[in-house]
């Protein structure tokens, strides 16, 4: 049997406000728990939720983002439930009437094909606290800080077919929310999390198939990974003639597989009602036109704009502008520095990506910063350094976070471009290689890369490689 | 000094007849003598109630006039007060000391008032007749074996007995209205959104109001004064200006037009009531208020309708007492869901869990739509019916409950009875209209009370009306003979 | 509709309460009698009619994305049941 698999997303998006969705409490990570708990976020008794404006708008700027219907007039409603993270026995949630409506967005595939994902919806929600398990023998933690933070849950439609259509999605998404501002997108730290509902069925069939949904995946490579798991799990299922069971899962990245989380399986019905202590939020064109007019460049329009204007490939241009920090590195490099702007895509995307991937890090956290890479392709494009030197300059530079100019001078790695300077050292070495100069004399041409090769080590790699080809090639010829 | 309204307290205040210190001291001293029988209040604060009252009497001395400086009040023990036993009348609550103010105590606090304690109530404020209380049912000042009515059964007793000048109650489904009429004192339930619900532990939140309750409907314009206005920590409080309440009472009501809904007047309303209104609305008539019949014809799925609506909203509202992170805890939980259950059916008491069920049931899949939503459409109906009363008369008068003060126990077997209570005070509620109820009568022994309902935001007609009433009746002003 | 035990039992699960037999089934006569009161409502044609959540209509205000709390946890943790290093207790959860 041939299967096929069946994937939609929800993403939750922490968004980057300062305070919580519903109270002035700070939203800050990592702080001691419990400190950024105040009486709303604790749910004692009597206080009240007040929205966040913040958390409003850069839900419409999604919307806007993502071509998708704006709620005009949204509505808060209660999911309830018991658990010890949440504080009211209730989570604030949008059920019928979401602030962001249907939209789209489209993924790259590898082979350069493009395809359309439905948007089915994006709705504001807090989130809940943070259970600790292992620090007390017996005993569970609970941690309230993270509890009230605003969360934009997008919901896909089931419209990917693959784990890597899934991860492509998921990485647009996580461009995008972060392209807009609205999301930090830091995974480690659980500001972006995915859901996967899986499902698979005989290729050609209609109706879907029962799908498990795995939850809180917080790297992509786990999300592709989980889905492939599941899907594999779910073929040998219904191959050895048993059924899917609709349930949720939870992955487990030590052992690579998912698994029943059986203790939240009992029957839960959320009794979702509009919440009585908050009103509906009603969307003005105002707001709209506002927000509408702070949206940055979109990440398409902007690979549009670098294919155009940097003469880019489109693959190049993609790579780019796949986040927006990547983006603004690349062109701040460029204008700073002057250099063209292949230059600044080959160094950024070969020799700085390399160094990122070695030491496992973040554009953000690298200890290269823009206007450091721009210092560097500033003196490869005067010819201050050569590109080799340059290998080395930015070695020193993302050892000690120097400049390049600083890394250049305190190493003596400047150029020579003396053509006396040249000709000094092409004289000796010439001197010191008659037999090698006789051959090429005598129609061995290949030896002129020996010869490259003597001078350039003699001044430890510093001639203007330019001059110093031209100058050897007329003193060998005699 | 006790039989003196808030408005003559303020005036010898200024005048320095008497300190604060003293006055206080007389009702805390009436308040030791009457309470063991009462049950009226659930916590004392005699010694910050003293200590508040020489600072009044301070800022007295030097000249100083904010509205309730030095005036003796208690709260009803839902509004949150910090430091001090914030109950709710539940055993859930019953080590609960806040370290927050509810942001009608901090406005009366700010408006100088002395507060003597936190009175009984029905527990979560679900309750008619205040036997719902953990603390034990509270007596009526009127009548032995009486209920007082609830669920600001305490608050009602408490003034009824004039062991306190004025408090604050709340009503969700009457609780203010019935037992200020059982109690014969004066009490509003304002407009949705006009009293802020921060730090009023909720019932159902998109019913719950508190307002004032006192001798006269010229206290409860001095106290709602300084209870109502916007307040940015509820969304649910309207950004409206608060009218000077006492600077209209002394209007005229000639003209005025007022409605008798055909359906408040109908079978089973207590014939000694019928008579009080009666007499009441020539009195009125008198004064220059004309009546005309109006139609509330969904007025009788009022009761209904609430009791769907008011569970729903407190199955979730209750959600958060779980033992967790104050409140009520069992002892030696074997698991999460022990600690749960035990927590909260220790911590609750029977008619409170009665509503969580029917509050739940309600919301869940398969009845939502039959139950919760269809309730909502009917409240939207009753709303209706008010509108079109409105546009041909200014208020409505009616009565505030169907007989008087009931026997205690005699309801406590049968809910639907016990609901049936509310039938006048319900509608009021679920269009979230103004509604006061004033004494204007007795039946026998026992205070009777007239309710009349306004349109949004008329508080201050409402007010007037009942003020005129009280400037030519004298029922505002009698007290159980025990308490004189 | 009818209210039996076993539905009271499912509800009591929901809402999180521990029933012994006798209050099950005293619930299921009172809930029964309130859910009878309630279906009066069943008469009246409401297909064309809003559901009224709030009184008034009026919109969610919106706050300034501020942060004005200051940390209170030790307050707050004065009343809590159980707390050790900063932290609410409750028995252990499996996940
Ligand atoms: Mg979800
Ligand atoms: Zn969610």
């Amino acid at each position: 049997m041939q299967w096929e698999t069946v994937i939609g997303l929800e993403i939750h998006a922490q968004l980057a406000t300062r305070s919580k969705i519903f109270s002035a409490s700070s939203t800050t990570f990592g702080s001691a728990p419990n400190s950024q708990a105040n009486a709303v976020d604790l749910g004692m008794p009597g206080v009240l939720p007040v929205l966040n404006r913040e958390a409003v708008a850069m839900a419409v700027k999604f919307a806007l983002a993502t071509g998708a219907e704006i709620g005009r007039r949204s509505v808060f409603a209660r999911k309830n439930y018991f658990y010890p993270d949440l504080p009211k026995g209730y989570q604030i949630s949008q059920f019928e009437l979401p602030i962001v409506g249907a939209g789209e967005v489209r993924i790259e595939l590898e082979e350069g094909e493009e395809k359309v994902i439905g948007l089915t919806r994006a709705h504001l929600e807090e989130d809940a606290g943070k259970s600790v398990h292992d620090a007390f023998p017996g005993k569970t933690g609970v941690d309230l800080n993270r509890a009230g933070t605003p969360l934009l849950e997008i919901v896909s439609e089931p419209d990917m077919r693959s784990a890597r259509e899934a991860v492509a999605y998921a990485r647009k998404i996580h461009s995008l929310v972060r392209y807009i501002d609205i999301c930090d997108g830091n995974m480690q730290e659980g500001s972006f999390r995915c859901d996967a509902n899986v499902s698979i069925r005989p290729v050609g069939q209609a109706e879907y198939g029962t799908r498990a949904e795995i939850k809180n995946i917080n790297s992509f490579r786990f999300l592709e990974r989980a889905i492939n798991f599941e899907v594999e799990r779910q073929i040998d299922v219904l191959e050895s003639g048993a059924e899917v069971i609709q349930e949720t899962r939870l992955y487990d990245a030590d052992r690579d597989e998912t698994r029943s989380m059986r203790s939240k399986e009992e029957a839960n019905d959320y009794r979702y009602f509009p919440d009585p202590d908050l009103l509906p939020v009603e969307i003005e064109d105002s707001l709209i036109e506002s927000l509408r007019a702070t949206m940055p460049e979109l990440p398409e329009q902007r690979r549009q704009r670098f294919i155009t204007d940097y003469e880019l490939s489109a693959y190049d241009a993609g790579v780019l502008t796949a986040d927006r920090a990547t983006a603004d590195f690349f062109e701040q490099g460029i204008e700073q520095s002057g250099a063209p702007a292949r230059l600044a895509c080959s160094w950024l995307t070969g020799e700085v990506f390399s160094r990122l991937n070695r030491d496992s890090l973040e554009l953000s956290d690298a200890p290269l910063k823009a206007d450091g890479f721009a210092n560097l392709l500033a003196r490869m494009h005067d010819n201050t350094i050569s590109g080799k030197i340059a290998k080395q300059v930015l070695d020193h530079m993302w050892a000690d976070g120097s400049s390049a100019d600083e890394v250049i001078d305190r190493e003596g790695l400047r150029q020579i471009s003396d053509s006396s300077a040249i000709e000094k050292m092409i004289d000796d070495v010439i001197a010191a290689n008659p037999s090698q100069l006789a051959e090429y004399r005598g129609g061995k041409d290949k030896l002129l890369g020996y010869f490259v090769g003597q001078v350039m080590k003699a001044s430890k790699g510093k001639a203007n490689p330019g001059q110093l080809n031209e100058l050897l090639r007329d003193k060998l010829q005699g | 000094m006790h039989k003196q309204t808030i408005s003559s307290i303020r005036r010898a205040l200024a005048a320095r007849e008497y300190s604060s210190a003293e006055l206080c001291q007389h009702f805390l001293d009436r308040i030791d003598s009457a309470n063991p029988e009462l049950n009226a209040f659930i916590t004392v604060t005699r010694e910050s109630a003293l200590a508040a009252a020489s600072q009044a009497d301070e800022q007295l001395a030097k000249g100083a006039s904010s509205p309730l400086l030095g005036v003796p009040l208690a709260h009803k023990d839902i509004f949150c007060t910090r430091g001090v036993l914030t109950s709710c009348g539940s055993r859930m609550l019953e080590n609960f000391v806040p370290p927050y103010d509810a942001t009608v105590v901090s406005r009366m606090q700010s408006a100088g008032a002395v507060i003597l304690g936190k009175t009984n109530m029905d527990e979560f404020a679900m309750g008619s007749s205040n036997e719902n209380s953990f603390f034990g049912a509270v007596t009526n000042p009127w009548g032995e074996g009486r209920v007082p009515g609830g669920s600001s059964g305490g608050s009602a007793a408490a003034v009824g007995a004039r062991l306190v000048p004025g408090c604050t109650g709340t009503d969700t489904g009457g609780s203010i209205r019935q037992p200020a009429a059982f109690c014969g004192i004066t009490g509003i339930k304002p407009t949705y959104g006009r009293v802020s619900r921060y730090g009023m532990v909720a019932f159902a939140s998109s019913l719950d109001q508190g307002g004032p309750m006192a001798a006269t409907a010229e206290d409860c314009a001095t106290l709602l004064a300084c209870m109502a206005g916007h307040d940015p920590r509820d969304s649910t409080s309207i950004d409206e200006p608060v009218p000077d309440y006492s600077a209209s009472l002394g209007d005229s009501i000639n003209g005025l037009k007022i409605g008798l809904p055909k359906q408040y007047f109908a079978a089973g309303l207590d014939d000694t009531i019928a008579a009080a209104l009666q007499a009441a609305i020539s009195e009125l008539e008198k004064l220059g208020a004309s009546f005309v019949e109006v139609e509330l014809p969904n007025q009788h799925l009022a009761v209904p309708a609430y009791y769907i609506v008011a569970p729903a909203e407190c199955s979730s509202n209750l959600s958060r007492f779980d033992g967790v992170r104050y409140g009520h805890r069992c002892d030696d939980p074997a698991d999460l869901e022990d600690l749960y259950k035990r927590s909260r059916s220790e911590g609750f008491g029977h008619e409170v869990k009665r509503r969580i069920l029917l509050g739940t049931y309600a919301l869940s899949t398969g009845y939502y739509d039959a139950y919760y939503l269809k309730a909502q459409k009917i409240r939207n109906l009753i709303s209706r019916d008010f509108t079109t009363a409105f546009e041909t008369v200014d208020m409505i008068l009616g009565p505030t409950t169907p007989t008087p003060a009931f026997e205690l126990g005699a309801n406590s077997s049968d809910p639907v009875a016990m609901y049936l209570n509310d039938i006048y005070t319900i509608p009021a509620n679920l269009a979230g209209l103004p509604a006061l109820s004033a004494p204007c009568g007795f039946s026998g022994e026992l205070p009777i009370g007239l309710q009349l309902v306004g349109n949004y935001f008329t508080e201050n007609k409402l007010l007037n009306v009942a003020h005129q009433y009280q400037q030519v009746t004298d029922w505002h002003s009698q007290l159980p003979a025990r308490f004189a | 509709m009818t209210v039996d035990s076993k539905l009271v039992g499912e509800i009591a699960h929901l809402a999180r309460l521990d029933l012994d037999e006798t209050s099950v089934a005293n619930y299921a006569r009172e809930m029964a009698g309130v859910l009878a009161l309630a279906r009066q409502m069943e008469d009246v044609d409401t297909d064309a009619v809003e559901p009224m959540a709030h009184p008034l209509h009026a919109v969610q205000p919106l706050r300034a994305d501020e942060v004005t709390e200051i940390d209170q946890r030790d307050e707050f943790q004065a009343i809590a049941p159980a707390v050790d290093d900063g932290l609410y207790l409750v028995p252990q959860v499996i996940e």
